[in-house]
């Protein structure tokens, strides 16, 4: 099946719900696995990988939650449909970056993707929006339990799971939550948090992960340790850390809007001002400025506007989510043209912010 | 002091982690940091442990093997091929670069044991496996202590434990 006619439309998964989703976008637990026997990814040879794949990939397929699933060889994916799975965090960017001998296999709900031949045999991801950490994680644990049976995963009864980088060495999970905070980077404290957050062994990367930028506020918070914790320890960790984190981003809102609230309103109306007239607009500056957009959202400073008109445009607005729109032959300034004809466009009913918040429940 | 990447140039940047109770440090010239993409000491890359530890880990490795070069007998992968990706080349290679990584993985992680999931099927016996090293120990230890009455309790539970006479001589 074509890749765009399985995947869930960006309306539809701006619908998506989850607890605390108005700071926490998603959760994420991925596990890394490697069969027995075999060179890891990275070191070996092209007819290894492949034979590797062709042992994985049909265990995986035939497991109950993979029914319907999308399953593809990298290399039969073009690399616009490799950047739309990236831009939907679906894949990571070194995977999109793989061909022949790695594969791919997402299911139906897109709640669960594996990717075959990263840097491991196997990195399986469990995916949920809002805060919902232990949901994933017992997904995940569910679908590694089942193929365990199908495949002969390299353990060593000292280290544990057995994986490519020493890194990811004993459990091989990596659990992380996308958190939007704005309100931190607005009241200058987001890198206080960041650093106390880095000193509990969790790291903080941006939108893409490893070595990216936080566009848009928008920054992912992951265990770093995967040796000598079990993944409960590792996930009830993770947890008190994003609760403390949403309580700083509620409370960062809650007295900007009190003590500054210019400020607030400035950096809000001028990103309407500027989404909402624009002629020629960055994937960059969008992602910032619907950032912005978002947090008056929340702030109610938008009645009747939905918090998923802004996340519909997230997805919307990046460069692949574009060319897939339109063509795929598009300039970079072409697409700057079309991103702001479409986001105006979308904004034609958005009213300009209020400049008071809707009282009683402010910020709530 | 010089930089830890070139170990040419004069150390200008610094920057020291705490991760639990240990603390790493690293200095680099200017040209390294930015190379690492370690120009802005703000920016939250600072703190991301892969290129501490990247660093940390060839060093390590070939302190342990003496000089000599090792060699993965299963893929041919070596220590050389580690410095260059930081990565290892199959399963085996952490039996054959074990007591290199050992000092490694005491940096990087909680702990060097794991105690998380395992396969079903070797659960039993990894619980097993656990068993019998702690009665092991108190075995030794009651036998240190000329302790023989529990000491004969505990060379039953082994003998129990695996199904066959522990090959610890207790009738001296």
């Amino acid at each position: 099946m074509n890749l765009h006619e399985f995947l869930i439309s960006p309306a539809e998964t701006a619908q998506r719900h989850g607890p605390h989703d108005r700071i926490v976008m998603s959760s994420r637990v991925r596990l890394a696995r490697n069969v027995r026997d075999a060179a890891f990814p990275g070191w070996a040879k092209k007819p290894e990988r492949v034979k590797i794949l062709e042992t994985i990939r049909p265990a995986v397929e035939s497991l109950p939650e993979m029914k319907d699933a999308f399953s593809e060889a990298m290399d039969n994916l073009g690399a616009l449909d490799k950047q739309i799975l990236v831009e939907r965090h679906l894949i990571s960017r070194e995977h999109a970056a793989k061909n022949s001998g790695s594969g791919l296999v997402l299911n139906h709900e897109e709640s669960i993707c594996v990717m075959i031949n990263e840097e491991d045999h196997l990195r399986m991801q469990a995916l949920r929006p809002g805060l919902q950490l232990r949901q994933a994680w017992g997904a995940i644990d569910r679908l590694d339990s089942e193929l365990e049976k199908k495949l002969d995963y390299a353990f060593d009864n000292e280290l544990g799971y057995l994986t490519a980088c020493p890194t990811n060495l004993g459990t091989g999970i990596r659990v992380s939550a996308m958190l939007h905070l704005p309100g931190l980077v607005l009241a200058e404290q987001i890198n206080p948090i960041i650093q106390s957050v880095n000193k509990l062994g969790l790291a903080v990367r941006g939108l893409y992960g490893e070595g990216t930028e936080a566009l848009g506020n928008v920054f992912q918070v992951s265990n770093q340790m995967t040796l000598g914790e079990t993944e409960t320890m590792i996930v009830e960790r993770l947890e008190k850390v994003l609760a403390q984190i949403i309580e700083h981003e509620e409370n960062a809102r809650q007295t900007l809007l009190e003590k500054k609230p210019k400020v607030v309103f400035n950096h809000i109306g001028r990103a309407y001002g500027i989404l909402a007239n624009a002629h020629s607009i960055s994937s960059k500056e969008t992602m910032n400025l619907l950032s912005l957009m978002r947090l008056g959202v929340d702030l109610e400073l938008f009645p009747g506007a939905e918090r998923s008109l802004v996340d519909e445009l997230f997805i919307l607005t990046q460069p692949a989510h574009l060319q897939k729109q339109f063509s795929d032959k598009l300039s970079a300034e072409e697409r700057d043209l079309l991103r702001a004809d479409m986001v105006r466009d979308r904004l034609k009913n958005v009213s300009r912010p209020v400049t008071k918040p809707t009282p009683p429940n402010t910020g709530n | 002091m010089l930089c830890t990447i070139c170990k040419e140039k004069p150390a200008t940047v610094h920057l020291t982690q705490i991760v639990g109770d240990k603390m790493q440090k690293l200095d680099l010239c200017e040209d390294c940091a930015k190379t690492k993409g370690i120009n802005d000491p703000t920016s939250f890359g600072l703190a991301d442990l892969d290129l501490m530890l990247g660093l940390g880990a060839s060093q390590q490795l070939e302190q342990a093997a003496g000089g000599v070069e090792l060699k993965c007998p299963r893929c041919g992968f070596t220590q050389a091929d580690f410095k260059k990706s930081g990565r290892l080349g199959c399963p085996e290679c952490y039996k054959t670069f074990a007591d290199g990584l050992a000092g490694l993985l005491k940096t990087m992680h909680k702990g060097t044991r794991h105690t998380g999931k395992a396969p079903e099927a070797l659960r039993a016996t990894r619980e097993n496996a656990d068993k019998l090293k702690t009665l092991q120990t108190k075995l030794a230890r009651a036998i240190k202590d000329e302790n023989y009455e529990q000491a004969a309790l505990l060379r039953d539970e082994i003998k129990q434990l695996t199904g066959r006479p522990t090959p610890t001589n207790l009738a001296r």
